[in-house]
């Protein structure tokens, strides 16, 4: 059995990238996710790897096309105000069907805000983020063991679907250090990458774009083959967690940190009689709404809470998912405030009345 | 009869979209020759940004990357990052290297890059159909100079090899120009000595080539050939800025 470690967040996810192969790593520093770009600069060098500090965000997301569409495994790193600046890159990405990596340690907005945790940034990570039609698979770990081993998993569906991954996090998930055992490296069998530019030796020329002009029908044609790339990623890719959710009447949806906080609740909650259990969707795109609905259509469910580091945006999908059929409440914190476990608790006795 | 000029392998078939007098097919033909004659069409990727020269994948026979608007040298450098033994040119407008893509055209350049820049400079947006670009003369009119460039409101016109011969680290900076056969063919010394310099990996070479956009300064293609000798010629100096390859320098 492999070795239990102890290691922050945001270093576990470098090493998680790097057994995953990730060896190009391109990023501008911003808190709280520094550790990142200190480690890669650190390791790569080690490993025949390529670090890069970039002169900006809208640099470092436009160097990882370059190395993706060279058919390298790269990444990037960032914080909310970062992210922003790199969605033009991630719609361009996700239009030229460029695989990479991208981890958002998410911090309070808008604006400059704080470099507190938060989950503020679920509507542009889990809506394309950038300008046009088009999806990014956003995934959503809620323990450094978890963050480590999701980077395998991120790498994998990049190269497999041909499309950027956020791995969404927050200041919590990258400052913490908590033990984990790396991941082993992916045993996942991938396509060829027979799109890549390596010069036109004994074969015709590639090209990698994201502009199709004519005929005038060329970009929907495009749009709707992505289309049917994400409609697959839908089938195959929900990934959540349950918990305690066997015969709870009270259930509490939450990711990633917040997630956290709602496990002590519940604990709480259950010891005095109340059944209350937990669904953790750990794709957020794609969103688990068929096991959501399946719970909404169970008489035993009364309601639904959802728990969010922001001011409700995972609701929405929530009550997509519940179209009506049960009560959907909500409790949350923002700006960088992290939810409190009395709070929450509270407010599970309230709404289980 | 002896062929005394065909085109070049690295070129494809197909009819450039291009207006009439526009100089950005004479700088393709120049560049494919020099990748001919190199024999790296099998190792080149051409990068093309955003701008009238968006295309050019089309009629270079190589591997093409597009790039977003002012990106593509930190394309150009993921690219050769991850591919140090290929050859990777970077052909960029004036808006596209000197505007939207300043703070990467002097990152890339600092760093040492080693790819070859290409910089097309015709002193216009010509794909938005002829706005002030930040090469656009003092006085030229422009759809959004319609009274003529002022410093005043729109500052001076950009010398971007001036600038870049501040940076320590490019080892090729050479200015030149299209406008008629003897720079033309001047041009295709320096891109040739570019890529050379590449592929002898000495790091960033960079080569801005003016260049004419008869359309959008509403010019026949004879008057621009002759505005770019006169006007931009003397505002933007021909001429090589760094060479460190070359013996003088290496003393």
């Amino acid at each position: 059995m492999a070795d239990r470690v102890l290691m922050r967040g945001n270093e576990a996810l470098c090493e998680g990238a790097i057994i995953a192969g990730c060896r190009y790593y391109f990023g501008y520093p911003i808190t709280p996710q520094n550790e990142v770009p200190a480690y890669m600069s650190r390791r790569l060098p080690q490993i025949g790897g390529c670090f890069l500090q970039a002169e900006s965000e809208i640099a470092s997301i436009n160097m990882i096309w370059g190395a993706a569409a060279a058919g390298k495994r790269a990444m990037t790193s960032s914080s909310s105000p970062g992210i922003s600046l790199m969605q033009e890159g991630i719609s361009y990405l996700a239009g030229a069907e460029l695989p990479a990596v991208i981890v958002n340690m998410v911090r309070g907005g808008p604006g400059l805000g704080n470099i507190a945790p938060s989950q503020a940034d679920y509507f542009q990570a889990t809506r394309g983020g950038g300008h046009g039609d088009y999806y990014v698979i956003v995934l959503a770990p809620s323990t450094v063991q978890e963050l480590a081993h999701i980077m395998i998993d991120a790498f994998d569906l990049a190269d497999l679907y041909r499309t950027p991954v956020v791995v969404l996090g927050d200041g919590v998930l990258g400052q913490m250090t908590e033990p984990l055992v790396l991941p082993e490296p992916s045993k996942r069998t991938l396509p060829e990458k027979d799109w890549i530019l390596d010069g036109a030796k004994g074969r015709d020329p590639r090209i990698v774009r994201s502009l199709r002009l004519s005929p005038q029908t060329a970009l929907e044609e495009h749009v709707l083959h992505l289309k049917e790339k994400f409609d697959l990623i839908r089938e195959k890719e929900v990934r959540y967690d349950s918990y305690m959710l066997d015969d709870a009447e009270l259930v509490i949806v939450s990711f990633g940190t917040s997630s956290r906080v709602c496990k002590s609740s519940i604990q709480s909650a259950r010891k005095k009689g109340i059944k209350v259990g937990m669904v953790r969707p750990v794709t957020l795109w794609p969103y688990p709404y068929d096991y959501i609905a399946g719970l909404a259509r169970k008489d035993r469910v009364k309601a639904f809470l959802v728990v969010e580091m922001n001011l409700g945006q995972m609701i929405e999908d929530v009550r997509l998912a519940v179209e009506g059929k049960k009560h959907v409440y909500f409790y949350g914190r923002t700006a960088g405030m992290l939810p409190d476990e009395d709070e929450l608790l509270a407010k599970i006795m309230e709404v289980s009345k | 009869m002896k062929a005394v000029y065909s085109r070049p392998e690295a070129m494809t078939k197909m009819r450039m979209h291009y207006c009439p007098g526009c100089g950005h097919s004479i700088i393709h033909k120049l560049i494919a020759s020099c990748v001919d004659e190199l024999g790296i069409r099998e190792k080149t990727i051409i990068v093309g940004p955003v701008g009238c020269s968006v295309l050019i994948y089309n009629y270079l026979d190589m591997d093409g990357s597009e790039a977003a608007h002012g990106r593509a040298q930190a394309v150009a450098t993921g690219l050769k990052r991850a591919l140090p033994d290929r050859v990777v040119i970077s052909y960029q407008g004036d808006g596209d290297l000197a505007a939207i893509g300043t703070a990467e055209t002097i990152h890339a350049a600092n760093r040492g890059e080693n790819f070859t820049v290409i910089f097309v400079n015709n002193a216009i947006y010509g794909m938005t159909g002829g706005q002030l670009a930040p090469t656009t003369l003092i006085g030229q009119r422009t759809k959004t100079s319609p009274y003529g460039r002022d410093a005043v409101t729109a500052g001076y016109p950009l010398k971007i090899c001036e600038l870049l011969s501040q940076l320590e680290a490019p080892f090729y900076i050479e200015r030149v120009s299209v406008h008629d056969v003897k720079h033309a063919i001047r041009t295709k010394k320096a891109i040739k000595k570019a890529l050379q310099y590449q592929m002898d990996g000495s790091g960033y070479s960079f080569v801005e080539v003016l260049s004419m956009c008869p359309t959008n300064w509403g010019v026949t293609p004879l008057e621009a050939t002759e505005w770019v000798g006169k006007h931009m010629a003397e505002y933007y100096p021909l001429g090589v800025f760094r060479d460190r390859g070359s013996s003088e320098e290496k003393k």
